[in-house]
């Protein structure tokens, strides 16, 4: 059960990297393109973001209801960054679909848009921190330590900082080579792709600096990368893939899928490299305790209930979710 | 203000904020479905128009509901981690069934909103179908975790501990039913009427207008059906209540003494010091026969309860006369309106008749809000039900009143800028609509 569960959730995690990011990779995505890819951006999200965020709520709940503990002390020592992340999906999804539903377009659909691009912004970084601050080992549980050591120090440092601007690259990525697909003729694709390349660039510089910043705070993260076949495995797969979607993305060829599958399994092997080396802990917690998936999970009579709503729920949701990038998405 | 008190007052509202839109979420998609049923059907292109004005004001509707659901996902554990830790594991289960059940309905949403031109019409309707069932369902499954903290099973509580724990029989808790049914019932009474009440408003600038007739008419019928419905589920609920939590009872009928026959009071302050209502009516007997159906059983009062046990009596009696207040009025509107479908149609397009149903619109959803203060302020001062103190479930952050001013500040903001895009919505459609063009 347990293991079913896991593997769920690292699931959602993926798929939610992935699609999510590619939403709000959007909002950075229309920030280099201007007013001009306002047009193809909301058309290329707005039927599916909804679906996308959902797999976000799915790890959430799988977190709270087979990981209970997890959740709470997360949800306590990281308030200041989770609720950062939560204004900024309060006012991205508020501000796309205003700007998309609004009847006229006017001058208002200006401040829809400025919201709408600084939202995007500080999700994906506040999340990449959050993530940051949960295997850097700063976190504790003693009160004692005061407000800064306890509630702000855990996720207020480079590390995380770093984590939070790879996200937005990341995310950036992403979405860019998501939308070179959603582009109506060859200039608007060549734009495209000169950003999914610039974002690659910087996604692969901020990776860089991420495992530069974790030495500089001691935590070895390279080191630990590098001690199993695994993840050294996956950490090759996704470099080797940098130059082969570089050359699709400067070939005029129509490939788009390839290209999105392409990018799909390169997030997909860091994350699985970095699950390898991170499992089982889920938190890292300073002197030790450390949370992991063993000493947190919920009673099995839970798993069990937990294991079978999510199979019934996937049984539904993923010929849905086909179906409705089918209807939307196939090339047209 | 405390932490405590910023922590229960930021719940209040984005609970209070979100039930809005999680109604309308429910019944909207069920009124859409209807309407393009009849379009099919006919073929008479008004409900066609109905059903596509309507899902444009659905579509912002339904995204406000999306992200404020995720805030509270999130503030369950940043406001109440002591409860998540150990709540968590016995109320997973409707919560992930909710998110399933959400899951279908964002995804049959897209197709509905998007999908006009790409499918068949009648795999459109159908898709249209599914968001209803699963939003409904959706709303169903919350409320069944909110019935457990109202009314605790599946667990035993040993030295601060839950253990065997049981989640299935804590979903199908004793208030699961009671308050599924009352909050499904009261999401199409509210949302009805409200959309009745817009468009009887729309209505008395032009009362030859076709689209706002038909639109009324089909939001009317369904809030009608389910206004008088819910008296009956009321007193359901309130025979429930009666069993499981005799404090919230007493509180919300202030009733602070223990009697033997009990009155109903019906309006009133009640007065904490002096432990009596002032200027209410009092209704000898009936208090004991809506409780327990017997004119002279006993019902309990609040000095059966030690002090610190006691929920605050103001509040939740006030809020329960304004909740059954209102629903008694718009059952009677609702007689009223099926008795003139059915033998004096001319009275539907009176000017006072569309005065009055324009001046329902807030109303179901005001009893809404009351409603929830009820059932949320009557539990208190336990956030499970005689086993945690709210008090004991609050983040040790300190500091909470800011993330309560950000909170507030910004729900604010969104509900201005709803009601001014609605606004907006509402003057283009005789533009967008040929069927709303005025004759």
């Amino acid at each position: 059960m347990l293991t079913l569960i896991i593997l769920i959730l690292g699931a959602s995690f993926i798929l939610y990297t992935i699609l999510g990011g590619a939403d709000f990779g959007a909002g950075i995505v229309e920030t280099l393109a201007g007013e001009k890819g306002e047009r193809t951006i909301s058309k290329a999200i707005a039927p599916v973001w909804e679906a996308n965020h959902v797999w976000l709520i799915l790890a959430v709940v799988i977190l709270f209801t087979g990981f209970p503990s997890v959740y709470a002390s997360l949800s306590l020592v990281l308030h200041i960054p989770l609720m950062m992340v939560l204004l900024g999906i309060i006012f991205r999804g508020t501000a796309f679909t205003f700007r998309h539903y609004d009847v006229i377009n006017d001058n208002t659909h200006k401040y829809y848009t400025f919201l709408f691009k600084i939202s995007s912004f500080i999700t994906p970084f506040f999340l990449g921190v959050t993530l940051g601050a949960m295997i850097l080992g700063r976190i504790t549980f003693d009160q004692s330590v005061g407000f800064y050591e306890m509630f702000v120090l855990p996720w207020l440092n480079l590390f995380c900082f770093m984590m939070g601007v790879f996200a937005i690259a990341l995310f950036g990525y992403i979405s860019a080579v998501f939308l070179v697909g959603e582009t109506k003729n060859d200039r608007e694709r060549r734009r495209y792709a000169m950003f999914s390349r610039q974002l690659m660039i910087f996604t692969m510089l901020f990776g860089l600096l991420v495992f530069a910043a974790a030495e500089l705070q001691n935590h070895h993260l390279l080191n630990e990368f590098l001690q199993s076949p695994i993840s050294i495995i996956m950490l090759l797969l996704s470099t080797i893939l940098c130059p082969v979607i570089w050359y699709f993305l400067n070939r005029k060829t129509n490939k788009t899928l390839y290209l999105r599958i392409a990018v799909g399994i390169q997030v997909t092997s860091i994350l699985i490299g970095w699950f390898y080396i991170q499992y089982p802990v889920l938190i890292m917690v300073k002197g030790g305790d450390h949370f992991t998936f063993f000493n947190t999970q919920a009673p099995e009579a839970t798993l069990q209930q937990l294991v079978i709503a999510l199979i019934v729920g996937l049984v539904l949701i993923v010929p849905g979710f086909i179906y409705l990038f089918k209807v939307f998405k196939v090339e047209r | 203000m405390d932490d405590l008190m910023a922590a229960r007052l930021q719940m209040a509202l984005s609970l209070g904020f979100h039930i809005v839109f999680a109604c309308i979420g429910m019944t909207m998609p069920v009124l859409m479905a209807f309407s393009e049923w009849r379009w099919l059907r006919t073929g008479r292109q008004v409900y066609l128009d109905i059903t596509k004005a309507w899902s444009k004001g659905v579509a912002i509707f339904f995204a406000v509901g999306a992200v404020s659901g995720t805030v509270l996902s999130f503030e369950l554990g940043l406001l109440w981690p002591e409860f998540m830790r150990h709540a968590g594991s016995i109320i997973g289960m409707p919560f992930s069934w909710e998110g399933t059940a959400f899951f279908v309905e964002a995804i049959a949403l897209g197709v509905f909103l998007y999908g006009w031109n790409r499918l068949n019409k009648w795999v459109h309707w159908a898709s249209g179908i599914v968001v209803g069932i699963s939003g409904v369902l959706s709303g169903i499954f919350v409320v069944a975790a909110n019935s457990w903290m109202n009314s605790p099973a599946g667990f035993d509580w040993v030295d601060g501990k839950a253990v065997n724990i049981d989640p299935v029989k804590a979903m199908f808790n004793d208030a699961w039913l009671s308050q599924a049914i009352h909050m499904t019932l009261a999401a199409f009474v509210a949302t009805g009427f409200a959309v009745a009440g817009v468009h009887a408003f729309l209505l008395l600038k032009n009362r030859k207008n076709i689209f706002h007739q038909q639109a009324l008419k089909i939001a009317l019928l369904f809030a009608a059906v389910a206004a008088l419905l819910q008296p009956i589920s009321g007193d359901y609920s309130a025979k429930d209540v009666a069993k499981r939590q005799p404090a919230k009872l007493a509180a919300l009928e202030a009733l602070y003494k223990t009697s033997k026959p009990a009155a109903l009071v019906i309006g009133g302050i009640p007065n904490d010091k002096e432990e009596r209502v002032d200027y209410a009516i009092h209704i000898p007997g009936f208090l004991s026969f809506l409780a327990h159906g017997d004119f002279k059983a006993e019902v309990k009062g609040l000095d059966q309860f030690p002090k610190e046990d006691r929920p605050p009596v103001l509040i939740t009696h006030i809020a329960f006369q304004i909740m059954v207040g209102a629903g008694f009025l718009l059952a009677a509107c609702s007689i009223l309106y099926l008795l003139f479908s059915w033998r004096w149609r001319q009275v539907l397009l009176k000017k006072w008749w569309l005065y009055f149903i324009a001046s329902t619109t807030p109303l179901g959803f005001i009893a809404v809000e009351a409603g929830w203060t009820v059932t949320e302020v009557g539990r208190q001062p336990w956030i499970i039900y005689g086993v945690m103190r709210t008090k004991d479930a609050v983040s040790s952050m300190p500091g909470l009143q800011y993330s309560f001013y950000v909170i507030t500040t910004v729900y604010i903001l969104l509900s201005l800028v709803i009601f001014w895009l609605m606004r907006r919505q509402i003057k283009t459609i005789e533009q967008f609509y040929p069927s709303a063009k005025t004759v």
